[in-house]
């Protein structure tokens, strides 16, 4: 699973930090942090958290490419990695 | 609607594999296009997402894989990874790659983006230590090089890059030089005021911040390692790690000869994101978007090249639009881009680089929580918002609606009275 968060449009209403703190934080005042590749335990609530967010900046879905095309031979994938859970 | 693919027989190809590019291809599934897209990309990665680079994967709190980006749907497309498109013809309609494939196309998308610019003198570029940032491969080396804990990171060119590079180094406790030709740090974009006050900020988190200076030499040792740095002051400075951050150049070589207007503003588009020939011609067939694109927009003079994230995203979304249906929707979004460094949230709408004045009209700079709007010829043109990332939207109303500047707000958080500064005026691009 990789998560991604439209930094331009995010306005920092921390409703993913409520809906998802294992993947999402705001770090200082007004800084949103997030952990792009959060393990699939979490997947429930990366998506509470971009259903929360009130200007839907948040893109939830597999790593894109090669391996994620039907018309390819299917490419094992890394497991999600663990760089893991913001501090 | 006929001349536009809609059947399964076409084929989209979509040279450069990135942001735009994908968020083009997602477009075009997104409105219903069965036919083929094959994605060329010149980097073995599938799409990946560079802003992190210079933020979290520098500071090690971020692996260079988990910045893979996501896929919302099945693509249901070829890619050619790692291998770079050479050369187009476009009578013959085709793209040659690297390998010597040759790919017919019935529409094409350039998405090619920009490169970090080099350190000029190629024999001090080739020294070991002297970096630049725009790829992963780049990131995961500059981050090891961090993580030895370098006596002093000298870093060139305080643009945004450079700046978050500055940020990250004081982060991790990093001894850090930058050295900055013009007379403060993000002064191309954001004019000399926020210039100003973004170098008090580095200097009070403790960057060695060196303006009106430039780096003349860099001096290796035998083993072609990076020793010394020479400035343009005469200082000598001990550094084994350099990050040269010196802006961008678009990836438009490959394109010689295609008879398509290209400069070092990137590719010539018209608004709907169709590429122009040498004759001024919009082609059809042709189009470009992201940061290799450049285009007349509706409220700024002469042409935009924006290397913005957002930008990508919604000119990818633009081109999908003009591949399925034509000329039908303009790409008029504002220039919009973030930036995170020092702690703090920086949001920046329009285009503040070309103002000639400017005004804080909500917080306070001291409080680090402020907006400031900027104006050319008494109208806004572009707002700067620092840690108040709310507010931004009215501004950027405020400038689609060419309203006079200073705007007349009554904020209730407004300086009293709202001082208007002049900024020197910067030539239209
Ligand atoms: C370190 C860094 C930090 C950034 N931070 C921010 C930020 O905080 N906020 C913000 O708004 N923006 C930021 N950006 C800018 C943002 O990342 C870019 O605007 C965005 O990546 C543009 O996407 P693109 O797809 O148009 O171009 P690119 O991302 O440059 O991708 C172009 C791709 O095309 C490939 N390519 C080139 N030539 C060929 C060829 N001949 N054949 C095939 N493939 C080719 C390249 O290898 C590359 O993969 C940052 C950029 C960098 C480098």
């Amino acid at each position: 699973m990789r998560v991604m968060v439209d930094l331009a449009r995010c306005q920092s209403y921390g409703q993913c930090v409520f809906a998802a703190p294992e993947i999402f934080e705001i770090s200082g005042q007004e800084v949103l942090e997030y952990d792009s590749a959060p393990s699939d335990e979490w997947r429930l609530h990366a998506l509470r958290a971009r259903a929360a967010c009130p200007v839907q900046a948040i893109t939830i879905g597999p790593a894109a490419g090669p391996g994620q095309d039907l018309r390819q031979p299917p490419a094992t994938r890394p497991a999600a990695d663990s760089v893991g859970v913001l501090r | 609607m006929s001349g536009y693919p809609s059947s399964r027989s076409e084929r989209v190809v979509i040279v450069g594999a990135s942001l735009t590019g994908l968020h083009a291809a997602d477009a075009l599934r997104d409105g219903g296009f069965t036919g083929h897209i094959t994605l060329v990309g010149a980097e073995p990665h599938p799409p990946y997402d560079r802003p992190p680079l210079s933020k979290r994967v520098l500071a090690g709190r971020m692996s260079a894989d988990s910045t893979g980006l996501p896929q919302r749907q099945d693509l249901d497309a070829h890619w050619r990874l790692g291998n770079a498109a050479v050369a187009l013809d476009r009578d013959a309609r085709t793209v040659t790659l690297e390998d010597g494939t040759t790919l017919g196309f019935d529409k094409l998308l350039i998405a090619t983006g920009t490169r970090a610019r080099r350190w000029p003198d190629p024999d001090e570029a080739a020294l070991t230590g002297v970096l630049s940032i725009r790829t992963r491969e780049d990131a995961v080396e500059l981050q090891a090089r961090l993580a030895a804990r370098p006596g002093r990171v000298l870093v060139i060119g305080a643009g945004f890059v450079g700046s978050e590079v500055a940020s990250v180094c004081r982060e991790l406790g990093l001894d850090v030089t930058v050295v900055e030709r013009s007379a403060a740090p993000l002064a191309g974009a954001l004019g000399a005021w926020a210039g100003t006050a973004a170098g008090r900020l580095q200097r009070r988190h403790g960057v060695d911040l060196r303006t009106d200076t430039s780096v003349v030499e860099l001096e290796g040792d035998a083993d072609g390692r990076l020793r010394r740095a020479r400035l343009s002051d005469g200082a000598v400075l001990d550094v084994d790690v350099a990050v040269v951050a010196l802006g961008a150049v678009r990836n438009v070589e490959w394109l010689a000869g295609s008879g398509l207007t290209v400069d070092s503003r990137g590719v010539r588009c018209d608004p709907y994101c169709r590429a122009v020939d040498a004759d001024g011609r919009p082609c059809d067939d042709i189009l470009a978007a992201g940061d290799v694109a450049c285009w007349p927009h509706p409220l700024y003079e002469g042409l935009l090249a924006v290397e913005h994230w957002d930008n990508a995203v919604r000119q990818a979304r633009v081109a999908a639009t003009t591949i399925l249906h034509g000329p039908v929707r303009e790409h008029t979004a504002l220039p919009t881009f973030w930036s995170n460094q020092f702690g703090l949230n920086i949001k920046v709408v329009g285009v503040p680089g070309r103002a000639d004045q400017v005004a804080v009209l909500q917080g306070s700079v001291e409080r680090a929580a402020f907006v400031a709007a900027y104006g050319r010829g008494g109208r806004v043109i572009g707002a700067l918002a620092v840690n108040t990332p709310r507010a931004l939207d009215a501004y950027a109303e405020m400038i689609s609606r060419r309203m006079s500047f200073p705007p007349d707000l009554n904020a209730a958080d407004a300086p009293d009275p709202v001082h208007v500064l002049d900024l020197a005026v910067p030539a239209a691009g």
